[in-house]
């Protein structure tokens, strides 16, 4: 499949010109086209933000949502026809700050999408204020004497739950990022990814520049099966590890539900209730 | 001793929570029912999961449906003393109090029925309230077998060592009870109803939830509150026999998100919550008025404000629900008051949900929903389930503007378009838009869709006699005890004009408010939250109005008495 086979015409992009976002738009295009995945059965489901709009960018069918509340959109529609292909991205304020409760409860449902956070370490629409994940001391308009909560660290939390897929991935670097969405994509469950960007605009702090300098690849060496060492890489704050940091393959939300055992079938494409069944019901009431 | 009229008698058990007396409340009407006898049960409790006081009141009747609580007491029978200060002044000359001596020490006449002593005969405290059980059915003169047949089906999945105490215990109750009888110490004299056996037992939850399955709901997603979660765990219940996602949120905001994306990609979904989880989900309830998502939101309201009377009773929600959400955007408010309404309601607010794409509410609250009996099994004849979706194709607009406002719903995967929705105002397409005609012709159109509701309205019920001077006008769960006041007061100047959709105000109200000389609304909360409503779209003043507010749901005799006093 050729990428531009998502490519949306006529849209007025909304996206400063040198934003992250862009380049993860191109690697999302390029690992749904190298995964021959379709628009018609492709649901991006976002929230508020920058980032959130990106649905409206990618040839694809989209729920965009309010902030924060992405995630248990997503999960439903994964669960109501698990044959579609359901992504949900979004910004680090959206999921890890708004969405804080149902980031944590997701994993533990484990339902079958991929979860894109686009991560650039400040709020980009509400120009420039601290995001969950800024680092300490960062001077912004309204953390005038620098932030002081410690950073939001996903990867530890999500690893702490046993999420069934952890990943990192850095905007600046297309080729390995594509491979790693790609994995996410083919995941059944929960897959996290969270893609560091710089934000020229409101980020002085993590520019192109302090990525290059703060993020490498874990080694060929780790093994995303061992949830102690993919903990133990997730905690390191000096640099940033980048990769698949921890896989669980374990069964997806809709795989634990009783209509999907023995019956495969969708449940947007099953009949509506058997009324039959229920005046059956009825009458065998006491 | 005075007796109590022979055709309607009202029993009460108190406990404390712990004791059992939920188990007698479900036990003993079944029993009562299947002894051919109509039967209603309500029941109050502490919002405690042990000690406190909790009470059920089981009324029954051969002649008449009894459907609603009343004040009268006519056998108490109280397990523990705390619960006596609640119901004291619940308790006359005529009430025939059955219980051990040191529990009514100090309150006046009682019979002694030595309930501790019976129950450490057999084994412990534990045994006490099957022998309540036994010594009620004793009285009443039902047969053994049926009740030991009632019990043992309850104890099913509890040891064969378990059963047989019960059994014994039962036995005991039974023999003291039924030697009171003998005796004529407690003596009733209701005949049975053979009518009643074709009927089912039901309480309101209940109804809603089979309502919802008849309407297709095959996903529901909700937190736990009470009074609401009987709905959800109903649905989940049955979703043991039906293809049903139930599904417990993280939170009521989780839970109307999922139950949105469920409508999108293709379910018919579903949220049950009360005022407070309600609170949660009103950005969602804004969302759904913006993507035109149908969803239907039971709401089991309770007396606020925050936490409120977490176990009692109130109809005090019915402006969050008429306003809940940020922006202009139309929905619809059902409110059930018998439990036939409830069912059909329920299966009703699936379709209109559907069709019209705008959030439909059930607005119920904790006694209509803990409160059951007997009624006829639900018709289902001529009801069809609108999926009220189209299959798209290539170059599909979501947000069509028609003349109707409502655009053809397609979901994600059937047929060749992209189905896109958006929270920001958006195009046809649902592509964000900020052009400024886009936007009103938006709003416009949403606001267009329930111009042509009038065929799908559900009209008020009216009851009565057409050359009313005086009218009643109530809604929700106030339903039968107004009905069952007005029966007793038995004047042909007042009627009765009873709403099951409370939002948009069928039109027809107006030419019954102008009739009446004296319209007297009958609302369970403090401000009259309905009558204000009629003012603010009718412009008719409500004249009198009759609140209540304490947390308990209006009783026959107040009602009977307040209305006297404002028909006059």
């Amino acid at each position: 499949m050729d990428p531009r086979e998502f490519d949306v015409d006529g849209v007025d992009n909304q996206w400063c010109p040198g934003c992250g976002n862009f380049s993860i738009l191109r690697i999302m295009k390029q690992a749904l086209a190298e995964l021959g995945i379709s628009p018609e059965r492709l649901v991006f489901v976002s929230g508020i933000g920058q980032a959130a709009k990106f649905p409206h960018y990618l040839k694809c069918n989209y729920f965009n949502g309010l902030h924060g509340r992405s995630v248990p959109v997503a999960a439903a529609i994964s669960a109501v026809n698990p044959e579609l292909t359901v992504v949900c991205e979004s910004g680090e304020g959206c999921n890890y700050g708004e969405g804080g409760n149902h980031f944590i409860h997701n994993i533990r449902r484990n339902p079958k999408f991929t979860h894109i956070v686009h991560d650039n370490m400040v709020y980009g629409l509400t120009k420039g204020q601290a995001s969950p994940t800024s680092l300490k001391g960062m001077v912004t308009p309204v953390q005038v004497d620098g932030v002081i909560l410690e950073p939001f660290n996903p990867l530890t939390v999500a690893i702490a739950l046993d999420a069934s897929f952890v990943a990192r991935a850095y905007a600046g670097d297309q080729q390995q990022s594509v491979e790693i969405v790609k994995k996410a994509l083919q995941h059944t469950g929960y897959a996290l990814v969270d893609i560091l960007q710089p934000c020229p605009s409101f980020n002085k702090l993590n520019t192109f520049q302090w990525f290059k300098e703060h993020v490498y690849y874990l080694e060929a060496s780790h093994d995303p099966h061992d949830r102690q060492q993919g903990f133990k890489r997730a905690c390191e704050t000096e640099k940033l590890p980048l990769g698949i940091f921890y896989v669980n393959q374990k069964p997806a939300f809709h795989e634990n539900l009783r209509i999907y055992k023995g019956n495969k079938v969708s449940l947007s494409d099953r009949p509506f209730h058997d009324l039959n069944k229920l005046v059956k019901l009825i009458e065998s009431r006491e | 001793m005075k007796q109590p009229a022979k055709d309607d008698i009202s029993i009460v058990l108190a406990g404390q929570a712990g004791q059992g007396i939920e188990t007698i409340e479900s036990v003993l009407v079944r029993i009562l029912k299947h002894a051919c006898y109509n039967v209603f049960a309500t029941k109050e409790y502490m919002s405690r999961v042990r000690l406190g006081a909790n009470s059920t009141e089981i009324r029954m009747s051969s002649k008449n449906k009894v459907n609603c609580y009343i004040d009268r007491i006519d056998l108490l029978v109280p397990l523990e003393k705390q619960s006596i200060a609640r119901l004291k002044s619940r308790i006359t000359a005529s009430t025939i109090v059955l219980c051990d001596a040191e529990v009514f020490t100090g309150f006046g006449h009682h019979i002694d029925f030595q309930f501790t002593a019976m129950a450490e005969d057999v084994g412990g405290k534990i045994f006490t309230s099957t022998i309540a059980i036994g010594a009620v059915c004793g009285i009443l003169g039902i047969s053994i077998d049926l009740v030991a047949s009632k019990v043992k089906k309850e104890f099913s999945d509890k040891k064969e060592e378990i059963v047989q105490k019960n059994m014994v215990a039962l036995q005991k109750g039974y023999d003291a009870g039924a030697e009171l009888a003998t005796a004529g110490t407690v003596k009733f004299d209701v005949v049975t109803n053979a009518c009643v056996a074709e009927d089912i037992l039901i309480n309101g939850a209940e109804a809603i939830a089979l309502g919802a399955i008849a309407g297709g709901c095959n996903f529901i997603s909700s937190y736990p509150m009470s009074p609401s979660t009987a709905v959800l765990s109903s649905l989940a219940e049955k979703s043991k026999i039906f293809d049903i996602i139930a599904e417990q949120a993280e939170d009521e905001i989780a839970a109307i998100n999922m139950a949105l994306g469920a409508w999108y990609a293709g379910a018919r979904g579903m949220v049950t919550t009360s005022g407070g989880g309600f609170a949660l989900m009103c950005e969602g309830v804004s969302l759904a008025g913006m993507i035109e998502s149908p969803i239907v939101i039971h709401i089991g309201q309770r007396p606020g404000p925050a936490t409120g009377l977490p176990t009692r009773t109130e109809q005090g929600d019915l402006n969050l629900a008429l306003y809940a959400g940020h922006g202009v955007f139309p929905r619809i408010i059902l409110a059930p008051g018998t439990i036939e309404d409830g069912f059909y309601l329920a299966q009703k607010a699936f379709n209109l949900a559907a069709k019209y794409q705008v959030p439909v509410f059930i607005l119920s609250d904790q006694y209509y929903i803990d409160s059951y009996y007997n009624v006829l099994p639900f018709n289902l004849d001529g009801i069809t389930i609108e999926s009220g979706v189209v299959k798209t194709a290539k170059g599909y607009k979501r947000y069509a503007l028609t003349s109707s406002g409502i655009s053809p719903r397609g979901i994600p995967k059937n047929g060749d378009g992209l189905v896109l929705i958006d929270s920001d105002e958006h195009d046809e397409e649902g592509h964000i838009t900020e052009d400024f005609s886009v936007r009103t012709a938006m709003v416009d159109k949403r606001l267009r869709k329930l111009a042509n509701f009038k065929d799908d309205m559900v009209q008020p019920r009216f009851s009565g006699n057409t050359n009313y001077k005086f009218l009643v006008v109530s809604w929700g769960s106030t339903c039968n005890a107004i009905e069952e006041a007005l029966a007793i007061i038995g004047d042909p100047a007042i009627a009765h004009l009873h709403f099951l959709q409370v939002y948009p105000i069928p039109p027809v109200t107006k030419r019954y408010l102008d009739k009446a000389k004296k319209t007297i609304l009958v609302e369970g909360n403090a401000t009259g939250q309905f009558g204000q409503l009629i003012k603010q779209e009718l412009c008719v003043d409500i004249d009198r109005k009759v609140l209540k507010y304490s947390g308990e749901p209006f009783h026959v005799e107040e009602l009977v008495a307040k209305i006297k006093k404002e028909a006059s």
